[in-house]
């Protein structure tokens, strides 16, 4: 169960890395997308898989008999997911502005922040 | 019942916390708002000291969350190194904020300015503070979130064209953290940073533990901005408001250089022997390369930004050497550095009032409009180029002397010459800006702002002078926190031998985790 798990991670890492190499601003979107959710499941298989053992401590006992299912990784992936989606719909949000107001989603050509200098530095008088 | 003590390490996260909560449901009262993140970032700073001084005087101190022990549960913990950075970044932070009260306009304000700053600052001091590297994370994640609230205020065109950059550098960023985490925990079963330290040693084969070792160094790396993961920084740290490219240039890269010095001296301390050589060349080039990015310049707050990238590759050039004194000459840097980013891009805001831009091509002759502001700039600068008696000597003598000591020649090499290359960038943005005669109708020089923003500049230029002259009390800081992280042993007992009572003492609404 954990190697089929390993390799469906190591799929959606793959085709993640695919689309944030492209330049467009969808594709990236994208890409972190499916790079979030493959981080999401990678943290679900270093729990450890256990099937139909639900972490519950019996009545007496103070700490838990061997083979119980680890809660800890879906806390974490949790509280992965909130902040994950949060940003996720940043993103979006700045993506589209940045679209409206620099009329191109093409990472090479946004430039405006980072004009490419026909300008010497110190042009005008010499010091 | 137990120790108050212990509620001191809350105090720095959760004071801007409850700041930020105030000023969010006062939104709308823009100076109430101002008055809150005053006072708020001031009481920040008072805790923090008051948990150096019990740092100082007791030792590395923790207090488990919600009552659940280290290693379960998550702990807060300070030793010197954390609670010395809490302290110097709230007090440059008040410094920052003063400034912005007399520079930001109206509607900045009311686009929410103080909530965001307030939730950075908790963010900040949690990632300092915090014992639990899935918390460090979230930590990041905080403060990820609310500066890209603060990096699009204004929403000009150029600075949503740099957001997109840095928010999706970042993001990339915090999720390979988050892939490291996740395999660290998966070889060793807990989350616990001090918990970490022993397990990571114990375990059996080296091949995963670099691979981890090697994610860390690429995530913290990109958070810090080491080259080649550095570009999202000069594309970004220019285009916002002045006070905020002034706050992320003091704070943001430096919790990432805190982090890997954190990772790599408790975590992995005797492992990870590729990072640390990879992290070695990587900190050389980042010192030179972000000196001459910064010399390719033409517009001053780009050039400034190169010369933070570079910063970053001297601190992380110490902690690849690793010794005592590379580690005292990495936290006097950061100490360093954290004050000179915040002076240069304020001085940077106030170019741009009395010059009319920030292009270098269309500054000149500023010293006959602002001699002040050319006084401050120059002092600044000598002191960002490592120039004696200024704050930036020291750090980089004890850098080099470290160098020689083990035969790192690569980083002795790296460190002077970036030293001279920015020495020379300096004395030729100072010539250019302030000394060339501005030509024949030319704009005019218009004022460089009121008393506050030359008096906020002022107390950060003076520091650098001061530590410089008299550095011996900011040497003791850094020589034990040097000391803290080669023998982590006090902070670990701290987190994993909390009294199973003081950890009952309480809960502290402050952590994300459900």
């Amino acid at each position: 169960m954990e190697t089929t798990l390993a390799v469906l991670v190591g799929a959606l890492f793959a085709i993640s890395v695919y689309l944030l190499l492209s330049s467009s601003l969808i594709r990236l979107i994208l890409g972190v997308f499916v790079l979030g959710n493959a981080t999401h499941l990678l943290i679900f298989v270093t729990g450890r898989l256990t099937r139909e053992s639900p972490p519950l401590i019996d009545s007496g006992l103070k700490v838990a008999e061997a083979g119980i299912a680890n809660p800890l990784p879906q806390a974490l992936i949790l509280t992965a997911i909130v902040i994950s989606f949060s940003l996720f719909a940043f993103l979006l949000v700045l993506s589209y502005r940045a679209y409206q107001s620099l009329g191109t989603i093409d990472t090479d050509e946004m430039r405006v922040a980072e004009p490419e200098s026909g300008t010497p530095a110190m042009r005008g008088r010499d010091v | 019942m137990s120790d108050w003590s212990a509620w001191l390490v809350v105090w720095p996260v959760a004071i801007p916390l409850m700041g930020a909560a105030l000023a969010v449901a006062l939104w709308g009262r823009e100076r109430t708002q101002i008055t809150i993140g005053v006072l708020a970032v001031a009481l920040q700073f008072i805790a923090s000291l008051a948990l150096l001084q019990h740092v100082w005087v007791h030792g590395p101190l923790a207090m488990a969350m919600g009552g659940w022990s280290a290693p379960f549960g998550i702990a807060l913990a300070a030793d010197t190194l954390g609670a010395g950075l809490t302290v110097v970044a709230s007090a440059v932070a008040l410094v920052i904020l003063v400034y912005s009260v007399a520079d930001t306009r109206a509607d900045h304000w009311k686009a929410g300015l103080v909530p965001l700053l307030l939730a950075l600052m908790m963010g900040v001091a949690g990632a300092f503070l915090t014992a639990d590297i899935f918390n460090l994370y979230v930590w990041f994640e905080v403060t990820l979130i609310s500066s890209f609230g603060l990096i699009v205020m204004g929403g000009r065109r150029e600075q949503l064209d740099g957001a997109v950059k840095y928010a999706f550098l970042n993001l990339l960023a915090t999720t390979i953290l988050l892939i490291a985490i996740a395999l660290l925990y998966g070889m060793t079963g807990t989350l616990s940073i001090a918990d970490l330290s022993g397990k990571v040693a114990a375990l059996p084969d080296d091949p995963p533990v670099e691979t981890v070792a090697l994610l860390f160094l690429v995530s913290l790396g990109m958070k810090a901005a080491l080259f080649p993961l550095h570009f999202w920084l000069p594309a970004a740290y220019h285009t916002p408001l002045p006070t905020v490219s002034a706050i992320f240039a003091a704070l943001l890269t430096k919790v990432g250089v805190y982090s890997l010095m954190r990772v790599f001296m408790v975590v992995f301390p005797d492992s990870a022997e590729i990072a640390r050589d990879v992290m070695i060349w990587v900190a050389v080039a980042t010192m030179i390369l972000g000196a001459l990015g910064a010399l390719a310049e033409t517009d001053i707050r780009r050039v400034i930004s190169y010369t933070v990238v570079s910063g970053v590759g001297v601190m992380v050039g110490g902690l690849a050497i690793g010794t005592e004194t590379a580690l005292l000459g990495t936290t006097f840097y950061v100490i360093h550095s954290i004050v000179i980013s915040a002076a240069l891009f304020m001085a940077a805001g106030m170019i741009a009032r009395a010059g009319g831009g920030t292009r270098i091509a269309d500054l000149a002759g500023l010293y006959k409009g602002s001699p002040f502001l050319a006084v401050a700039f120059l002092i600044a600068g000598l002191s960002l180029a490592g120039v004696p008696p200024l704050a930036g000597f020291w750090p980089k003598v004890y850098l080099v002397q470290a160098g020689l000591e083990v035969g790192a020649y690569g980083i002795v090499a790296g460190v002077l010459i970036s030293g001279f290359l920015t020495l020379v960038l300096v004395g030729r943005t100072f010539a250019l800006v302030f000394w060339r005669e501005a030509p024949e109708g030319a704009r005019a020089i218009g004022p460089d702002g009121g008393p506050v923003l030359k008096g906020a500049l002022a107390v950060l230029v003076v520091a650098t002078f001061v530590i410089g002259i008299y550095s011996a009390p900011v040497v003791d800081l850094s020589l034990r926190a040097a000391g803290d992280l080669l023998t982590p042993a006090a902070y670990i007992e701290a987190v994993l031998g909390l009294p199973q009572e003081a950890a009952n003492l309480g809960a502290s609404g402050t952590e994300a985790r459900p």
